[in-house]
């Protein structure tokens, strides 16, 4: 590896960051849990109509959108990084992949489970694994059973970090020998089922409103999953710098990377959509003055500002540009897959849907469960890069 | 001037009904004209008026169920009480006299009270090879109606057949039927219709005519508004049945023997105009009209329904806007905005974009820290 | 060496992503399925709007048959008041009115009633998208069931039917998805479905997807005005009885549009007036989802090549770091 030039300070190990597991935030975080599970015994009693507001004309709510197409978004850290680490042969990454992995796992495995609490019929949920019923036409059974099989590809992926916490370095590294495999699948499943987020919508035609509705939407949900992985890294990392006062600073230039990386793909989207736009005809749509067109401009904002700030200007305040640049791609993204699935999703018969209050409450709850995850685990595991602490 | 109260011992004498029975008469005909309750003074004033308005009754080709249905009204002592109200000078049913006698009296009573006597008609008039098919006394049907018809005050036509034509004029109408208003080319005739006609609606614009002295309001085709004005299908017992899409298929099937809408057996209630559905037949209780018996409503009433339909053929459904509880193209439905959802929303959200800009701030500060840290250690 | 290596795992891989890439786009129409053909004893149902008189017995018959509860929606549980398809209800008529609505099947100042329910589509969305196959067509007589056993509650077929016609229950722990299926039951006895038996004006017909298609270019054919004879609960019943024809609109609903339909509608006004889809393409949407899907998945092979080269970057890849970190 002599073209790839490497810090040798931060080619150390990774280190579990230690201190206590109760604090503010994490109470702060269980609580939210608590009123997440009350409001889940409502629904496991009474059905999905006594928490949420979805309903025949918007079948799928922020349950499906958020906790899963937005979530699984978010939890592409892992993948983005191991398409960047593993395949385009970055070595220089590899510090920060593990960190991605353990939020992907738990970004995964949640997005998975709260699938069980979104299906109707959630005890026939083993039909996506059983061959018998498989639908290969169908793009849902293609994301079900892609995003189970990654979970599992995932918890694998991650199972060295467990290892090397347990110190059985010699069965860690002859496993590691053999992940490559994992890490093959890690990268295909992602593509696969993150882009068919996109397809899901193609088989709902003329329903999706023309902004969004395009043969593209494969590829631009593909490209916003990468986007979307690469800003979560950025951004879990600044959040680190804060969060445990961790020291960054061998990180930046790494992340500064990541961040041209994220403007050039986003750019190519941008690219992309206005071509589409433009190539179908439906340039008119542009400037209506409805809440689509809104949130349109609403998304391209969001896009635009971290191609900016990516793509320009470096030096001192560094951490203080990226992070809300990282924090604007993610809140571009999340928006663009809600109005993709919600607000562009146009009911004919005349049907409203807002979130409820406990149906937010769940989705808070999921996230909480994330967080709290996430937090005892880089506490207690060796996930995040090996540092000195201030 | 209300009725004293001499009058009313007089009633008590002439046609042995109480006074109370007597209001209650009164108030009966007042409300099936629709009139407001203090009509029914009016109303007991005219009906024991001394001096009682001369009537002609003339019968064409008819079956004179009308006037045997109006013999049956049975209401206290009615037939009493309506033929002792006004003078009947000509009826052939019900006189006694007959053959040249009866029509020297009607001849008489057509002079002595022209101008103020009420002309009924029952039956419909032939109007084919001039009129030969219905002659009373060497006269046809068309020449008596237009005799009785120059002198009196105003004209009943009771029934169907007076009315357009009825059952006589069914096609292919080897007779040239038609009602009283065709015959006569006068558009001022009240009529009747119905096979029979119904009691009420006769006695309430006889009585009507006795009070106010002129006929009550009519629609176009000369029927009574207060009658005519409404499907039989609007006021329908069975109404609730259409509504919830309850038939009976066949004649003594389960829906039929449930007392279903009886639409899909061909009734034409949804098509004729009559208050049949309100005011029933033959005061013998409820449901007693042919609707309430299971039978369908045959439009008997209805010019081009009556007697010209097949009984079993589809009603259209006149006139009928849907009604108000029908869903609509575009209900609204789901929740859309709510106070709850929003609240917790732009809560998150807030805090989300609050939490961004203290980080991003703390970022700074970290930043600057930092690169004084590298400045001493540099 | 390690160049060359890189520069092989990278071709390989630019290549893999390209032929996904052009999977996605799909679209060689050469290769795209087509839009699937009426099945060889397709049956279906004919909604004639001007035949219809709003009695709701349709209705009331398909409840009972279904044994499908009371839908209130004003309150006091006394009457069958559903607004629109629901998880209790598999048909309902609706009503379009306009101003005074005094006309019957006209525009202005008119009313006009449509009968929502199933269109047992040529093509289903709903069949195509459903993950588990619990939805299913009949390849005999094209209806379109639903298999409660099977389903996960995913409700992409509500999401993904382009009519609004699956309808999920909301409002119990063990909800099911509600649909006309044709009352395959009475059908297997011998009957017909309940909406068309008892339909008194023949306004929903029953009959083979052939002799529907006869009967509806028999009444595009009639002068408005003009008596004709029409059947009533099936084309050939004999149960007929005779009225003035309507005035039709141009269009047949469900004849063409994605694919066209099994139930199909006749009006007096245009289609878009009872809020229904309309302009909408011939090809059926099912099929440009399957086309993008079989392009990127039929057989694995692009999966499996895409795989295939990945593995090898990371066999590559990880034997380089595993080696920095040993070395």
């Amino acid at each position: 590896m002599t073209d790839i030039p490497i810090r040798p300070s931060i080619r150390r190990r990774h280190e579990a960051i230690g201190g206590k597991l109760v604090s503010r935030l994490t109470i702060a975080l269980s609580l939210l849990v608590g009123i997440a599970l009350f409001f889940l015994y409502q629904r496991f009693v009474y059905g999905l109509g006594a928490v949420t507001n979805i309903n025949n004309g918007y079948p799928w709510g922020i349950w499906v959108v958020w906790d899963v197409i937005i979530a699984t978004g978010f939890a592409c850290g892992g993948y983005a990084m191991a398409l960047l680490v593993y395949i385009l042969n970055r070595g220089e990454f590899h510090p920060m992949i593990r960190s991605a992995l353990t939020a992907s796992v738990f970004g995964y495995s949640l997005g998975g489970l709260s699938v069980l609490i979104d299906l109707g019929r959630y005890w026939n949920f083993w039909h996506i694994l059983s061959p018998s019923y498989f639908n290969p036409g169908s793009v849902m059974f293609e994301v079900a059973a892609c995003i189970t099989l990654y979970i599992v590809v995932l918890w694998i992926e991650w199972f060295p970090t467990f290892l090397e916490w347990l110190g059985t370095r010699g069965i860690q590294k002859a496993f590691e020998r053999m992940l490559f495999v994992f890490i093959g699948l890690g990268v295909l499943l992602p593509s696969m089922h993150q882009s068919s987020l996109g397809s899901l919508l193609i088989a709902m035609g003329y329903q999706v409103h023309p902004l969004w509705q395009t043969p593209f939407l494969p590829i631009l949900f593909l490209m916003t999953a990468l986007c979307m992985g690469y800003a979560v890294v950025i951004f879990e990392a600044t959040l680190a710098a804060v969060g445990f006062a961790r020291d960054v600073r061998e990180e930046l230039p790494l992340l500064e990377k990541l961040g041209k990386v994220v403007a050039s793909v986003l750019l190519m989207f941008m690219v992309l959509r206005f071509a589409d736009i433009i190539d179908r005809g439906q340039t008119g749509r542009l400037t209506e003055g409805n809440l689509q067109t809104a949130m349109f401009w609403i998304e391209t904002v969001l896009f635009a500002f971290p191609i900016a700030a990516f793509s320009f200007g470096s030096g001192q305040s560094r951490m203080s540009r990226l992070f809300p640049a990282a924090a604007s791609m993610l809140a571009g993204a999340v928006l663009y897959r809600i109005d993709a699935f919600l607000v562009a999703y146009n009911s004919p018969t005349h049907w409203h849907y807002f979130p409820s209050a406990p149906e937010i409450l769940v989705t808070l709850g999921v996230i909480a469960i994330e967080v709290l995850a996430y937090i005892v685990f880089v506490k207690k595991f060796p996930i995040l890069p090996g540092h000195e602490y201030r | 001037m209300p009725a004293s109260q001499q009058n009313f011992d007089e009633i008590e004498q002439r046609y042995g009904v109480s006074r109370r029975e007597f209001m209650a008469f009164c108030t009966g005909i007042a409300a099936t004209m629709g009139l407001a309750n203090s009509a029914a003074a009016q109303v007991a004033e005219a009906i024991t008026k001394k001096e009682r308005p001369s009537v002609i009754w003339l019968h064409h080709q008819e079956c004179t169920g009308c006037t045997e249905s109006m013999l049956r009204a049975e209401h206290p002592t009615l037939e009493k009480l309506i033929l002792d109200v006004i003078s009947l000078d000509y009826h052939e049913t019900l006189f006694a006299a007959a053959g040249h006698q009866i029509e020297a009296a009607r001849k008489a009573a057509q002079e002595k009270n022209k101008g103020k006597y009420l002309l009924v008609v029952e039956g419909a008039i032939p109007m084919k090879d001039g009129g030969i098919y219905c002659k009373i006394g060497g006269q046809t049907s068309l020449e008596l109606t237009r005799e009785a018809a120059a002198g009196a005050a105003a004209i009943i036509a009771l029934g169907s057949c007076a009315s357009w034509g009825g059952m006589p004029s069914t096609p292919p109408n080897p007779t040239g039927s038609v009602g009283v208003a065709e015959a006569l080319g006068r558009k001022d005739i009240l009529s009747i219709p119905g096979c029979p006609s119904n009691p009420y609606n006769f006695l309430a614009c006889v009585v009507h005519f006795l009070t106010f002295g002129k006929l009550p309001p009519l629609d176009s085709q000369g029927r009574p508004l207060f009658a005519y004005s409404r499907l039989i299908h609007e006021n329908c017992e069975r109404r609730a049945h259409f509504d919830a899409g309850r038939f009976a298929l066949e004649f003594g099937d389960e829906g039929h023997r449930k007392g279903y809408c009886l639409y899909k057996l061909g009734c034409k209630g949804p098509e004729t105009y009559a208050n049949c559905s309100i005011v029933q037949f033959g005061d013998v209780g409820m449901q007693s009209w042919p609707v309430g018996m299971g039978h369908p409503c045959i439009g008997c009433s209805e010019k081009g329904i009556g007697f010209t339909k097949p009984i079993h053929a589809l009603a259209d459904l006149k006139n009928q806007r849907p009604p108000v509880g029908y869903a609509r193209v575009n209900e609204e439905q789901g929740t859309g905005l709510n106070s709850a959802g929003v609240a917790v929303v732009s809560g998150v959200v807030g805090a989300a974009v609050g939490a961004g800009a203290m980080l991003t701030k703390k970022l700074s500060a970290l930043e600057g820290s930092q690169k004084s840290g590298e400045n001493r250690q540099e | 060496m390690s160049c060359n290596r890189r520069d092989f795992m990278r071709g390989g891989l630019g290549g893999a992503a390209a032929a996904a890439a052009c999977a996605t786009l799909g679209a060689s129409p050469a290769e795209a399925r087509e839009n699937k053909k009426v099945p060889g004893n397709a049956i279906g149902l004919l909604y004639d709007s001007t035949l219809c008189i709003g009695c709701k017995a349709c209705m009331s018959a398909c409840k009972t048959t279904n044994e499908l509860p009371l839908d209130d929606n004003v309150g006091g549980k006394l009457w069958d008041t559903p607004f629109e398809l629901s998880g209790k209800t598999y048909t309902v008529i609706k009503v379009y009115q306009d101003g005074t609505s005094v006309n019957k099947d006209q525009v202005k100042d008119g009313f006009a009633h449509i009968k929502r329910q199933c269109l047992h589509c040529i093509d289903p969305s709903c069949v195509s998208v459903c993950p588990v196959k619990a939805m299913t067509k009949n390849p005999e007589t094209g209806i379109v069931s639903y298999n409660a056993d099977a389903c996960i509650g995913c409700r992409y077929c509500v999401a993904a039917c382009p009519f609004h016609v699956p309808q999920f229950q909301y409002d119990t722990p063990f909800p099911r998805i509600a649909k006309c299926q044709l009352c395959k039951e009475e059908l297997a006895k011998g009957d017909i479905p309940a909406c068309a038996k008892v339909c008194p004006t023949g306004a929903t017909l029953f009959g083979s997807y052939n002799a529907l298609s006869k009967e509806i270019e028999r009444r595009k054919d009639m002068k408005p005005g003009e008596a004709n004879v029409f059947p009533r609960r099936t084309v050939d019943s004999g149960d007929t009885y005779e009225r003035a024809a309507a005035h039709y609109t141009e269009e047949v609903y469900g004849a063409k549009a994605l694919g066209g339909t099994q139930v199909r509608y006749l009006a007096g006004v245009p289609f878009d007036k009872f809020d229904l889809p309309v302009g909408l393409p011939e090809r059926s949407y099912a099929s440009q989802s399957e086309s993008m899907q079989e392009a990127l998945y039929s057989g694995l092979t692009v999966p499996a090549a895409a795989f295939a080269g990945l593995m090898l970057a990371a066999y590559f890849g990880t034997k380089n770091l595993h080696d920095d970190e040993e070395g």
